[in-house]
């Protein structure tokens, strides 16, 4: 289809501001010589535009939507209409704090469900997104260090199996990162964690359940060892969506750790971001958190240590009103029924799937689990991507691909608990037509998708020719 | 009260549904299922959490505290948050479920809506700051500050240069990601309410380490300082140049483009984003193409599908954390494509004629602003030219701001020194700046 750009034409447009009612100024400085080619539109065209681009997205409300470690759930309508109320979109952030008192009462509300939820003392809510919450864990982990004159430590631990955000968060926070393999069941090697430990581990990173989508069952040991080296355990949260009422990461071990309020509580991910990363902290931490924060309707403070700011103002608030809908809707019983269903769908797709796509680890998982199409790919040329591309055709969006990079042609499954079991039952029938196809016709999934606006791309060119906008 | 024959809300199986599938793949319950966690890792009993509620009472409580707060009907307090008008097809086009529930565009053949739209976002961003390049978004304008001054950092340059009359907001931000990552913040004086050139000239001259100096473009006083100056001195000495922009002043003030900048930043909540108590805001990162390879965040690209039709991916994706892990150039995974989405619509909806219109009102309406304070006594603090923003001195800030928030209006922010920063938008009539002016002559 055209770019917007194309289909502008000179001259058109639409009305949006008033007439000057002053007289007109501007500074005298040099002004800009280059036109700004910004599209010219009626609003008709502009709506069918958008309303043709809508269509060639793929929503939750779409179709079955089981991207492993992202955690697709409905989003539901009234966590929308609360975040568009004009008592919390129109309020200016450096309004005086007698002024905004709902909403600061909204963050402390939030911030002592997610306290009770993952069993910290405090919650920071200035990180914007879940990756932007590890780089904030981190400080804490390395204001911790520092305040104790502890400067040797600048190693963070993590497991093969880690989200690659977690590595490059370590090299944020200044720290070098320290790989350490997973063993034969996909936790934590427990020797490998041992040999690597020592005067100068600042801290490991964990997500647990973790990206193969089990509960380490060591957790308690893990956890114990680095405190005893003097590390820190930092718990990436963005499984949470498996434990929550069920574990609490503080419960066992964690001293930090982010929350994704648009994965597990359900503020929509808005085709990547606006996110919340919610940084969870234990009281010996609180020192150092960031940000300004008004507590009880009264004037803002820092933390005495604060190690600084990770967003201009107070985090992403609309997604924080969001969040807080979805746990008063949800409420005690709802928060651990939501995890049990979560971990139910996941284990019936994959006792009805294990048959004819391997497991990667043939055992009870908690949210999400992992195929490895490695026998699949050696024995039928059918890759874990081709798979993914005849989903496609199913009208489902494919599960996360080659990841956790501990598992080879990974197909990484998360169908969450707000799905029928009509809609697994269905999904299963397409995994198991395509298995078909992949012994009877290879060629035919390899060829796949058929039916979406675009076949596939190319992306070797995308990257080898870089066109990053459009030419006019 | 949840009703209790549902499960929970937004669980759609009954009960008798659930232990039909837990039988089914060979367990008793949930306890059953669970059994594998550590029992001493569970939690014993309920969360501490009220009961679930049903939406009419959610409603009700999320609304009472909507209504705790206090919205103005004028403002003229800016300060890095601006009160812009949002058109009506900001809203309409940005909240269909199908931009609002995708994700990460990660699978293209079904994802070309949400790339096509970045990759509009990002032509219209380089075309407004006249920059080669734009990434896909960042969190906000003080987080993409911080991560454009670490694009320079290497074995040799690792000294940040900060303006003085930088918003010290940003500043912080820049500080906290330079602990982070080891890097030296360094901060230029002022003079006179803009960057002092003999002291910025002399610090970077003196130091071999300097990576970048950032300035503020119109500064955190309202001042459009002298970009092109700065810029000569700061490429005289061999340093990368990063202007933080208000996004609309290019309606009107010189490009950071046509200036020479390297990389150009600012907060994108001016394009169609509301004021929200402060996010989710838009980082706007735009760059000489020479940096492509260096920029962090999403990149979306044109290409080909195998029938030779056009299409969009994720592209250059070596330099992302999925890829590179602790090499890549940043850690950002989610941006904020949905605020990326609203800015792109907000430009369509206005167009180059609106965009120049509406940095016209802004900067007619502030020195009217200026003009009338003046007569009552309420004096410019500095020379420099201005566009929205302006400081006045004022003999008691607490007691004018009070007598106009007493009206519904949210007077300008009082600095640290008493004076008072003022915003002016196309949102302030002639009408409200009278009103203004009036209880100022009334207060003194």
């Amino acid at each position: 289809m055209k770019l917007i750009f194309e289909k502008s034409i000179p001259g058109r447009g639409q009305q949006i501001f008033p007439a000057c009612d002053v007289p007109e100024v501007l500074p005298k400085v040099e002004l800009r010589k280059s036109v700004a080619h910004l599209p010219e539109i009626s609003e008709n065209e502009m709506g069918r535009h958008y309303t043709a681009l809508a269509k060639r997205a793929h929503g939750v409300n779409d179709g079955f939507y089981p991207l492993g470690s992202c955690t697709m759930k409905h989003n539901p309508r009234i966590n929308e209409k609360m975040a568009s109320l004009p008592g919390f979109t129109k309020l200016h952030p450096l309004q005086p704090a007698c002024s905004v008192k709902g909403a600061n009462e909204l963050i402390t509300g939030l911030e002592k469900a997610l306290c009770e939820i993952t069993g910290m003392d405090g919650v920071t809510f200035q990180p914007a997104a879940g990756a932007h919450g590890e780089f904030t864990g981190l400080l804490f982990i390395k204001s911790y260090h520092e305040s104790r004159g502890d400067h040797e430590r600048n190693e963070i631990i993590v497991p093969d199996s880690a989200h690659g955000t977690n590595p490059a968060s370590a090299t944020m926070a200044g720290y070098k990162t320290v790989e350490i393999k997973s063993n034969d069941k996909g936790m934590v090697d427990i020797e490998s964690l041992k040999a690597h430990l020592g005067p100068k581990t600042a801290g490991l990173m964990l997500t647990n359940p973790n990206t193969v989508g089990l509960f380490d069952e060591n957790i308690m040991e893990i956890t114990k060892l680095v405190h005893e080296a003097g590390g820190l355990c930092y718990y990436d949260g963005a499984n949470l969506n498996a434990v929550m009422g069920v574990v609490r990461p503080a419960d066992i071990g964690f001293d930090v750790i982010h929350m994704n309020l648009h994965k597990t509580f359900s503020t929509p991910h808005g085709g990547g971001g606006p996110g919340s990363g919610p940084c969870g902290y234990k009281a010996f931490l609180a020192p150092f958190a960031p940000g300004l924060v008004s507590r009880d309707g009264g004037e803002y403070t820092r933390a005495e240590k604060s190690f600084g700011n990770m967003t201009g103002f107070y985090g992403n608030f609309l997604v924080m009103v969001k969040a807080y809908t979805y746990i008063l809707t949800l409420g005690k019983e709802g928060i651990p029924a939501a995890a049990k269903n979560a971990v139910l769908n996941a284990n019936y797709m994959q006792e009805k799937l294990k048959d004819l796509y391997p497991v990667a680890y043939d055992t009870t998982c908690m949210h999400e689990f992992v195929l490895c199409l490695e026998e699949i790919h050696k024995n039928d040329k059918v890759s874990a991507l081709d798979v993914a591309k005849a989903l496609l055709d199913y009208g489902i969006h494919p599960p996360t691909m080659y990841f956790p990079l501990i598992v080879h042609e990974a197909l990484m499954i998360e169908p969450t608990e707000t799905e029928t079991k009509e809609t697994l039952d269905e999904a299963i029938t397409a995994f198991r037509e395509i298995y078909e196809q992949i012994k009877n016709a290879p060629e035919a999934v390899c060829a796949c998708p058929q039916t979406t606006p675009v076949l596939r791309l190319d992306e070797v060119k995308a990257a080898r020719e870089p066109v990053l906008k459009y030419q006019f | 009260m949840i009703k209790e024959e549902i499960v929970a809300t937004y669980i759609p199986n009954t009960r008798e549904e659930q232990l039909a599938m837990l039988n089914e793949i060979g367990y008793k319950d949930f306890d059953d299922l669970f059994k594998h966690i550590p029992a001493d890792a569970k939690v014993k009993g309920e969360l501490n959490l009220p009961s679930g509620k049903s939406e009419l009472e959610v409603d009700a409580i999320v609304q009472g505290l909507a209504n705790k707060n206090v919205v103005f009907r004028s403002i003229f307090r800016g300060a890095g948050a601006y009160n812009h008008y949002v058109p009506a097809t900001v809203d309409a086009i940005a909240n269909k479920e199908e931009f609002l529930t995708a994700y990460t565009p990660y699978q293209a053949e079904i994802s070309q809506g949400i790339l096509q739209s970045i990759f509009e976002y990002q032509t219209m961003v380089a075309e407004l700051t006249g920059m080669d390049i734009a990434n896909a978004s960042m969190y906000d304008g003080a987080s993409a500050a911080a991560e454009a001054c670490n694009m320079f950092k290497d074995r040799k340059h690792s000294t940040i240069y900060v303006s003085d009359a930088v918003d010290k907001r940003i500043l912080k931000v820049i500080e906290t990601y330079s602990f982070g990552r080891n890097t030296k913040v360094c901060v230029v004086p002022s003079k006179d309410g803009v960057t002092d050139k003999a002291a910025l000239k002399e610090m970077l001259e003196a130091d071999a380490e300097s990576a970048c100096f950032l300035m503020q473009y119109p500064n955190f006083n309202g001042i459009v300082e002298n970009a092109d100056e700065l810029c000569q001195i700061t490429h005289d000495a061999d340093t990368k140049f990063i202007m933080y922009v208000q996004p609309l002043a290019l309606g009107a003030l010189k490009t950071p483009g046509e200036i020479g900048a390297d990389v150009c930043v600012g907060e994108g909540q001016p394009l169609g984003l509301g004021l929200e108590f402060g996010g989710p805001y838009l980082g706007l990162l735009a760059a000489n193409a020479k940096f492509m390879r260096q920029i962090p965040g999403r990149l979306i690209g044109e290409t080909v599908d195998s029938k030779g039709d056009r299409g969009f991916v994720l592209t250059l994706q070596a330099r992302e954390q999925h890829i590179r892990r602790e090499k890549a150039s940043s850690n950002i995974c989610s941006n904020e494509a949905l605020c990326a989405l609203r800015a792109g619509i907000y430009l369509a909806t206005i167009g180059p004629k609106g965009l120049k219109d509406v940095a016209t009102l802004c900067s007619s309406k502030a020195h009217y602003l200026a003009e009338e304070l003046g007569k009552v006594g309420l004096k410019l603090a500095y020379d420099g030219e201005f566009w929205n923003e302006f400081v006045t001195t004022c003999p008691d800030a607490d007691k004018l701001l009070k007598a106009l928030g007493d009206k519904g209006i949210l007077g300008g922010l009082k600095l640290e020194d008493g004076n008072i920063l003022w915003a002016c938008t196309e949102m302030n009539t002639k009408a409200d700046i009278d009103e203004v002016v009036a209880i100022a002559k009334e207060v003194f």
